[in-house]
């Protein structure tokens, strides 16, 4: 609870007023989870199965173009997915408004890298594959 | 971050144990907060025996005989003591219930312990402070919302509309949901709680209320509906066998249905 002293409770409870917002996130949560359901088993039984072969296989099987798209929307809905479930985690537990803006610019930054690093380096070996 | 132990001067200690009455075959031991700002302090646990034999089944029986006979000074709220009204909504052995309708005999440790609600304050011994409870079932504005002129005599409805708000309307508005919920814990300013978002879904939901739109846009909005999280605790302490989990996910489900 908030230092409310002199503030009706009235008053705390509406607050900013309703943002009128949340339920787009809502949707893409469940979106992005309804992705990974069919991309996450597809990436764990293929990357298994890619390793066996070696490094040399794993690399000409990731630079078959189905793969490589495949590989890039699952880091994709992976890792937008993970954006979106780590905000609620912050919004939750840190009441510290600057704390928490720090932490969701942060979380934004984080994912979009991790994305971006990813997806290159799949990029990289779908590219120079044939060279 | 949110704070996960209880300040310093919440802490509570150990009280005193009241002696036992003379003369008991039966006896229980009960383990009961109190707190009492006059007196300042940190709250305790006091110790009371209960003789079985000279008391009701309920846990709030319990309550009335060490009351009577033991300790005046214990602090409690009730009325109905029949489950109608709310008020003596209270922590019974580690759940949120209301304690005119469980029986001490339903609880199995050997010393049963009685706290407040938690996450709220304290006002006296059992007592919590619910003004921000009711302030957020005002804000969800519980009453009939009509711009049509009112009909000579009522605003009809059949019967499958009606039974629409069963398992809604039966509420009592005792804050065991709202109050068992962790989301509610750390975002109580600002989540509105299951018990006052089940209330918004019984209005959202009937068909005689011309409001929905306002309603729903009044809700939406990542804390006040969106903190719910469906763990479910509020299903699972709700004295009355509702089910808030369920009524915040149609309340979801509508927010969805009107931008999709």
């Amino acid at each position: 609870m908030p230092s409310a002293e002199f503030q009706t409770p009235t008053k705390t409870t509406r607050g900013l007023g309703s943002a009128k917002e949340g339920t787009g996130h809502y949707i893409r949560q469940r979106v992005t989870a309804i992705a990974l359901l069919f991309l996450v088993p597809w990436f764990l039984f293929s990357v298994i199965h890619a390793c066996k072969a070696g490094f040399a296989g794993a690399s000409l099987w990731v630079a078959q173009p189905l793969n490589a798209v495949l590989l890039i929307l699952t880091f994709g809905a992976a890792f937008y997915h993970m954006r979106l479930g780590m905000q609620v985690v912050i919004e939750d537990y840190i009441n510290k408004t600057s704390t928490r803006f720090a932490l969701l610019l942060l979380n934004t930054f984080a994912a979009i890298a991790a994305f971006a690093a990813a997806a290159l380096s799949v990029m990289k070996i779908w590219f120079t594959a044939g060279l | 971050m949110v704070q996960l132990t209880l300040p310093k001067n919440s802490k509570v200690g150990k009280g005193k144990e009241w002696p036992k009455p003379d003369g008991a075959k039966k006896l229980r031991r009960f383990r009961i907060y109190r707190y009492s700002p006059e007196e300042g302090g940190n709250p305790r646990w006091d110790v009371y025996w209960v003789d079985l034999e000279k008391c009701g089944p309920m846990v709030l029986d319990v309550l009335f005989y060490i009351k009577n006979t033991i300790d005046p000074t214990l602090a409690f709220r009730r009325s109905c003591r029949e489950g109608v009204c709310g008020s003596c909504s209270m922590n019974i052995g580690g759940h949120n219930t209301i304690a005119c309708t469980k029986g001490w005999d339903e609880i199995a440790s050997d010393v049963i312990s009685i706290a407040p609600l938690p996450h709220l304050p304290v006002v006296k011994d059992l007592i919590p402070d619910l003004t921000n409870f009711y302030a957020q079932h005002a804000y969800v504005q519980p009453f009939l919302k009509t711009d049509t002129p009112e009909p000579e005599k009522e605003w009809q409805q059949s019967e499958e509309q009606r039974n629409e708000l069963n398992g809604l309307y039966e509420c009592i508005l005792c804050a065991c949901c709202s109050t068992s919920c962790p989301s509610y814990w750390w975002n109580g300013d600002k989540y509105l709680g299951p018990a006052a978002l089940l209330q918004a879904y019984r209005w959202l939901i009937d068909s005689r209320d011309e409001a929905t739109g306002e309603r729903l846009d009044d809700l939406e909005d990542p804390f006040k509906l969106y903190r719910c999280h469906t763990i479910m605790n509020c299903a699972q302490v709700c004295p009355k066998g509702l089910n808030p989990a369920k009524a915040i996910a149609q309340v979801k489900h509508m927010m969805v249905e009107r931008v999709a």
